[in-house]
């Protein structure tokens, strides 16, 4: 909540509505990775503005989720760079190992495989994301490693893996 | 070798630390702006370098601070446009990664020349873990009196803060970018009122790519007129250009303005050459927005000139025959690439990224991602080419901001250059396979 409080204070008095997406980054993290619409009214209420606002919000970014989602959530990157270098292979690869399509969470709750525009990763093609972590010029075998160890692991990785270091 | 200016200190090991930074030159354009330059003589500096916006307008710099609103007793605002989201783009990651002090100290100087005494870094939320790398580095600043009340005992002071955004392209777009940064949703303004006047929180407001923020350092150390010897005619300078595709050597590249993009493409220093031993068949030299130009169109213009990485020489011709340096991503494609894909790829992109605040744009790129697909599946009819040029046409010029025009520009050329290949794809019996190559009719 300190941590909160200070990321409002870096919006001038009165401006603090902008701080919402950092916060709703915060939010998702602490909530188990997705943002139910208790959590928005939490927001809402700390923000004191109307749930709609942290709503219509919430629902325009893509990297907010609105319904749960697994503990490793796996987003390759599907456009141009990373499809001239075999993007479509490692999808494929991808919903072969986990037996499930894009899209969709692996009846043990552990993966959720998605594909995502463009994250800047171009000359590292291909490449995904997982939470905070880049994984780039991937194989199979790569990924096939990334997978087991993400298995291994068996930790919930999201966007906002530690609050941000603050100055004031 | 071209002249480094932004890359200058790329291979010193721990740059990215204060100390390394600080011993090789680091914070001097501050030092000299601060204590013996006034706020007008640094932008002065800017408009004599000839900098134009590295995000893909190309918009001159110092004529945009020029334009910025001073109402005595308002606040004015510098935000870095850290947004990097076009199809192609890495350069800004690649500078913030690896040179955050470099962006850091850019914003100072250039805050200072605006009077700005609050600035914001807005990062795309998918570069989170650049957002730890930029606050330490801020941090590091604050601690060495670079950033904070009453810098080096002048009466200026400045607060710097990062804000992270949460996954949308068009919030690269200007006055999309301070709505997000306002706590809205990503739609852009109706202009005018243009951010110099109206911007972030209705003051008058300065938003700049981050590549254009960190060349203001060597501009103001080494001078505006010695920028401006750098490169060709009114493209002056170095650029980042960010290479991939089929290439042997992916990555960042720091250019003189004017290298032939022959060399670029096959030089070892840059690109090395088309990967496999292939040919050339394509390239998107400044990010999916910028039209697509065949191999023989994009190493020489249509009078034979050969073709330089500049914004005028990549624009020579017009639409008709050239496109644009934009940001710089630089996108090749090799013999065996399907054009149709590669497009269908794009339009999926805008339709994805449209905002949704404007119909042709919201309902166009979604009628084109259509039909591209029923084209690759093999179910395309030959009028389609006709109705894929007829919405984009109804698209460009028609919206708000510029997605509608760069989600058009793409399918256009794409026609404009390829139209055989679509028309092939028509008349195959079999769809396009799923790596991409296209099928032998």
């Amino acid at each position: 909540m300190d941590y909160v409080q200070r990321l409002i204070k870096r919006y001038p008095e009165g401006k603090h509505k902008s701080a919402l997406i950092p916060i709703l980054h915060v939010a998702q993290a602490e909530f188990d990775g997705w943002l139910s619409s208790d959590v928005m009214d939490y927001v809402a209420s700390i923000l004191k503005i109307q749930s709609v606002e942290v709503y219509e919000v919430a629902s325009f970014y893509s990297m907010f989720n609105l319904k749960p989602l697994g503990k490793c959530h796996i987003e390759v990157c599907r456009t141009s760079s990373c499809w001239l270098r075999g993007a479509e292979d490692i999808i494929q690869h991808l919903e072969n190992r986990l037996k499930i399509k894009v899209g969709e969470t692996t009846p043990d709750g552990m993966f959720t495989l998605k594909t995502v525009e463009c994250l800047g990763s171009c000359g590292t093609a291909p490449m995904m994301q997982v939470g905070t972590d880049f994984f780039e010029n991937l194989t199979k075998e790569k990924t096939d490693s990334l997978l087991q160890r993400f298995s291994n692991e068996n930790k919930r990785r999201t966007y906002c893996d530690q609050p941000e270091t603050l100055t004031s | 070798m071209g002249r480094k200016l932004l890359l200058q200190y790329d291979h010193i090991p721990g740059i990215q630390s204060y100390d390394v930074y600080r011993k090789n030159n680091g914070y001097a354009s501050v030092e000299k702006a601060l204590k013996t330059m006034a706020p007008d003589a640094v932008t002065e500096e800017v408009k004599k370098s000839g900098l134009r916006g590295r995000g893909g307008a190309g918009f001159p710099t110092g004529m945009k601070w020029g334009f910025l609103a001073k109402p005595p007793g308002v606040a004015r605002y510098l935000v870095c446009n850290a947004d990097e989201s076009e199809p192609g783009t890495f350069k800004d990651r690649y500078l913030m990664e690896r040179h955050p002090h470099l962006l850091i100290e850019g914003m100072i100087t250039s805050s200072y020349a605006l009077g700005a005494n609050t600035s914001y870094i807005y990062i795309r939320g998918e570069y989170y873990y650049i957002t730890h790398i930029l606050n330490k580095a801020i941090d590091e600043a604050y601690q060495n009196g670079w950033l904070g009340k009453n810098i080096l005992g002048t009466d200026y002071s400045l607060d710097l803060y990062v804000h992270v955004g949460a996954g949308a392209y068009i919030c690269g777009e200007e006055t999309a970018l301070l709505e997000s940064l306002e706590g809205k949703r990503g739609n852009p303004r109706i202009k005018p009122p243009f951010p110099a006047i109206a911007g972030l929180y209705g003051c008058p407001t300065v938003v700049n790519n981050v590549e254009t923020i960190t060349a203001v350092v060597p501009i103001i150390n080494d001078g505006g007129e010695e920028y401006a010897k750098i490169g060709i005619g009114k493209s002056t300078g170095t650029k980042l250009i960010s290479a991939s595709g089929h290439i042997n050597k992916p990555g960042v590249y720091e250019i003189e303005m004017g290298v032939p993009v022959e060399e670029f493409i096959y030089s070892d220093e840059y690109c090395g050459g088309i990967w496999n031993g292939k040919k050339l068949k394509a390239v998107v030299a400044g990010g999916s927005s910028v039209p697509i130009l065949p191999a023989e169109l994009i190493l020489r213009t249509v009078n034979g000139e050969p073709r330089l990485m500049s914004y005028e020489s990549l624009a020579d011709g017009g639409f008709a025959t050239g496109t644009m340096l934009g940001s710089g991503g630089f996108i090749v494609m090799d013999e065996t690439t399907s054009i149709v894909k590669n497009l269908w790829n794009f339009t999926r992109f805008y339709h994805h990224e449209s905002c949704g605040q404007c119909s042709p744009c919201r309902e166009g790129t979604g009628w084109m991602e259509k039909i591209l697909h029923r084209l690759l599946e093999g179910h395309g009819k030959m009028s389609d080419v006709d109705l894929l040029w007829d919405i984009q046409s109804k698209i460009e010029g028609k919206t708000i901001c510029p997605l509608g025009d760069a989600a058009a520009w793409p399918v256009a050329s794409a026609i404009r250059h390829f139209r055989s290949e679509f028309e092939a794809m028509v008349k195959h019996v079999e769809p396009v396979q799923k790596s991409g190559k296209t099928v032998e009719v």
